[in-house]
């Protein structure tokens, strides 16, 4: 879908809308009386429902309608902003979105699921309109205070504010005050500026959202504030006035909630205009290069060589402001948890507070996105069988409420986010005893806590029922781990007994450039990771024309396995006479690839891999050299699984002659 | 049957192959080629493309056909072409690239279902200007097949 196709706009429009909507709805269950969420959430709904029908989502203009009917039921004070009534209209949400998903076909199972949650709404305004009396209404609303200005320019983009104040005195019994305090003297009078704003009384039987819609097309940049008219108090007791809806310019204080996802890359601008100075000196330096190649006779040195600093500077730079437009704040993504905190707390009956630190720590987008999946996976592990139920934590002395915390911080070249529970923790017997009963452990093998909660990322290590108190912790998260670790990040747990776990990933910063070690293997030149590099040694010449059946070193008294990558790789190149070792460790140990040469270190920009060889696990991506060249990044997790299959294979086989 | 209006030909194992002009973004003399260790022989090697990697691919493995070793003709014509519903840049060897032709008033046929050495679903269609074979393949279908068999053998490994 192009960038310009009007319904791909709408959707992402749509998205943030319901991100929004959902946020505010979520803040409105901890503070159901806030009047500011409400509006919120009416405006939400009511903007959706308009732009909906305007781009053909008829099924989703018909359904949100009914949702804003609700929502302007609280607003007006007729209904509560029950419980009920926020569940309902978060699974009313979750059916926008797929209204939204299905296009404005329509789809005729998805009306059904709609006319089950309308009912449920019904109900549910039903339920609470008793309550509403208790709500401060102001009661006798005649009318509206209105005072507005246009925005600065507005007149230049053609809004004329006559039509404007012609509008509201069609709304009903007007009276307009023009202040004319910000006149200008004559001299300095630019005459496309509106220097007038407006006091506006409006009687009769008018709503705030009429009054809005008058200003439908300035109303983002404006100040507008509508407040209703109150009696004068006739007693001396102060009457709380409160306004039920201001719109102003500045940014909302009540939309605290986190900024909406994103389906396109929001730039500060001035990071923009950043990389815009960058390109336009490096136009600059490319002329200055393309004059001295086309000059005749010889070139100055010194003046080549300082072309080429600057180009040199400036593609470092460039790098680094590119690289900074990938960045993004976390919150972003934990914004998203809330929702899922929130149901799964209906879901498990608990009652789960959600706290987050460090939102404005930057990560690269692509990490973002690619960590939602397993970090879900690890709320819910912590939410479901991290946290105790009411009755134990309780018995246990904990408050009932179970505290879910997110955090975030930078720390080197890395990005730390933790995942903490204030639950039972992680039963250390238990994990043991099921790691020597898979045969992972040794029976008695003294383990620190670290490797032994390792053994939780086992594939299969938890099933179903073999650990109840701890069932689910190892469900699927050899696959988080798996997803981690193509992230070029690591997970670490820690837990205490009775005061709960945290799950720490240790997370590169950007995926886009990394430092590689460059090495030859045969004729093809290949970059393994620095990260994961741990040390390089030269093989044995023992181990060269060793034919033995077994492929260990020594490295200072630690037994290290070894992959010849000429195998691997299937190269008939002559091999080199002194082969090196890079030894490299992730995860799963230490592991040896013998190489032919080791060429040195280089910085990398990572390029994905074309859809052809994208299924070749050994790489997991390719680099363009400084010559020209194509060179392929080594996985090394993957080539060390593959190693330890075909070793099996092997295995397996000598076993069967046998 | 949709027919381009021009098209690009080229040699390959004595057979003139046919592909359509607008997807063709530039023709290249061999540069250096990556092999990639256990890569399918169709798509076995990348290039570097302006600063992209591309990867070069092979119709003559595609057609079960003889592959000639890199001569002084032999080019790579680099084309962009819809591989899964995205818009890819990929690298093809021709063992020389012969012309770009108007289509207008040439007869076109569909490949016959027998009487080929090639699987027919591979061609599109076989195209007779002034007496000549021509044959247009089905390139999408082909780099389709082909990420169905690497994916099969990487689920194998």
């Amino acid at each position: 879908m192009s960038e310009d196709d009007p319904v791909a706009a709408f959707r992402v429009e749509a998205a943030e809308l319901l991100d929004s909507v959902e946020a505010a709805l979520l803040d409105l269950a901890g503070d159901s009386t806030n009047t500011g969420l409400v509006d919120e959430v009416f405006r939400g709904l009511h903007t959706l429902k308009g732009s909906g029908a305007m781009f053909g989502f008829e099924a989703l203009a018909r359904f949100t309608h009914h949702c804003e009917t609700a929502f302007d039921r609280v607003r007006k004070g007729h209904a509560e902003a029950s419980q009920a009534l926020i569940g309902v209209v978060l699974s009313a949400r979750d059916h926008m979105q797929a209204l939204i998903d299905v296009g404005t076909q329509g789809d005729p199972m998805l009306e059904v699921a709609g006319e089950a949650i309308l009912s449920a709404l019904e109900k549910a305004v039903a339920n609470s309109e008793g309550v509403a009396v208790l709500r401060p209404v102001q009661a006798e609303r005649k009318g509206w205070h209105i005072s507005f200005k246009l925005p600065p320019g507005a007149m230049v983009n053609g809004t004329n504010p006559l039509p404007l104040l012609d509008e509201l005195r069609e709304l009903g019994d007007c009276r307009i005050t023009p202040r004319l305090d910000e006149l200008p003297p004559l001299a300095s009078l630019v005459p496309t500026e509106c220097y007038i704003h407006w006091d506006i009384v409006i009687e009769g039987d008018v709503t705030c959202e009429d009054i809005e819609d008058v200003f439908i097309f300035v109303i983002d940049d404006m100040d507008l504030a509508i407040t209703p008219l109150v009696e004068e108090p006739e007693s001396d007791e102060p009457v709380e006035v409160l306004p039920v809806a201001t719109v102003v310019s500045a940014p909302q204080p009540v939309a605290k909630a986190a900024a909406p996802v994103q389906e396109s890359v929001r730039v500060a601008a001035e990071r923009l205009d950043e990389l815009m100075n960058r390109v336009g000196e490096l136009v600059i330096a490319q002329s200055r290069l393309a004059q001295l190649a086309a000059s005749v006779g010889p070139v100055n040195e010194l003046t080549l060589r300082a072309v080429s600093e600057d180009i040199e500077r400036l593609s470092a730079e460039l790098r680094d402001t590119t690289m900074a437009m990938r960045m993004m704040p976390v919150g972003n993504l934990f914004g998203r948890f809330r929702r899922l905190v929130h149901d799964l707390a209906r879901e498990t009956g608990k009652t789960i507070e959600l706290v987050t630190h460090g939102e404005a720590t930057e990560v690269d987008k692509t990490v973002i996105e690619r960590l939602a999946d397993p970090m879900i996976h690890l709320i819910r592990n912590s939410c479901d069988h991290g946290l105790e139920t009411a009755d134990d934590r309780v018995a246990a002395g904990k408050p009932v409420t179970g505290r879910l915390t997110l955090s975030a911080r930078q720390a080197g070249g890395e990005v730390l986010i933790a995942i903490t529970d204030d639950g039972r923790g992680i039963d250390r017997e238990r994990v043991r005893a099921k790691a020597e009963a898979q045969g992972l452990i040794q029976p008695g093998a003294v383990l620190g806590d670290g490797e032994l909660f390792q053994m939780i990322f086992h594939p299969g290590f938890s099933t179903a029922a073999a650990i109840t108190n701890l069932s689910g912790r190892g469900v699927g998260m050899d696959v988080v781990k798996r997803s981690i670790e193509s992230l070029r990040g690591t997970i670490d747990i820690a837990s205490t007994p009775g005061m709960g776990t945290t799950m720490t990933l240790h997370l590169p910063l950007t995926l886009a450039i990394i430092e590689c070690m460059l090495v030859r293997v045969g004729e093809g030149r290949y970059a393994i990771p620095l990260s994961v590099v741990e040390e390089c040694i030269e093989l044995p010449a023992a181990e060269v024309t060793s034919t033995a059946r077994r492929n260990f070193l020594d490295v200072r008294g630690e037994l290290v396995p070894y992959l010849r990558l000429r195998d691997t790789f299937g190269t008939d190149y002559p091999a080199d006479l002194f082969q090196k070792v890079v030894i490299v460790g992730q995860g799963r140990g230490r592991v040896g690839l013998v190489v032919d040469q080791i060429i040195g270190n280089t910085q990398t920009v990572i390029k994905s891999l074309s859809r052809f060889h994208a299924g070749q696990g050994s790489f997991s991506g390719a680099t363009i050299l400084g010559d020209g060249n194509v060179a392929l990044i080594l996985d090394v997790g993957n080539l060390i699984v593959a190693a330890q299959k075909n070793q099996r294979l092997l295995g397996e086989r000598a076993g069967e002659v046998a | 049957m949709n027919i381009p209006e021009r098209v690009l030909t080229f040699a390959l194992d004595g057979e003139i192959f046919a592909i359509d002009a607008q997807a063709v973004r530039e023709i290249l003399e061999v540069p250096t080629i990556t092999r990639v260790p256990g890569a399918p022989d169709f798509a076995s090697g990348l290039i570097n493309v302006r600063g992209a990697i591309v990867p070069l691919t092979d119709l003559a493995v595609a057609f079960g056909m003889a592959r000639a070793d890199h001569g002084e003709d032999t080019r790579v014509i680099v084309i962009e072409a819809e591989v899964e519903g995205e818009p890819t840049t990929i690298g093809l060897v021709a063992d020389k690239v012969l012309d770009v032709a108007a289509m207008e008033g040439v007869a076109v046929e569909e490949a016959p279902p027998v009487g080929m050495r090639w699987r027919a679903d591979f061609i599109r269609a076989i195209a007779r200007p002034q007496g000549q074979f021509v044959i247009l393949p089905d390139l999408e279908l082909i780099f389709a097949e082909s990420l169905a068999t690497a994916a099969r053998l990487h689920n194998l490994n």
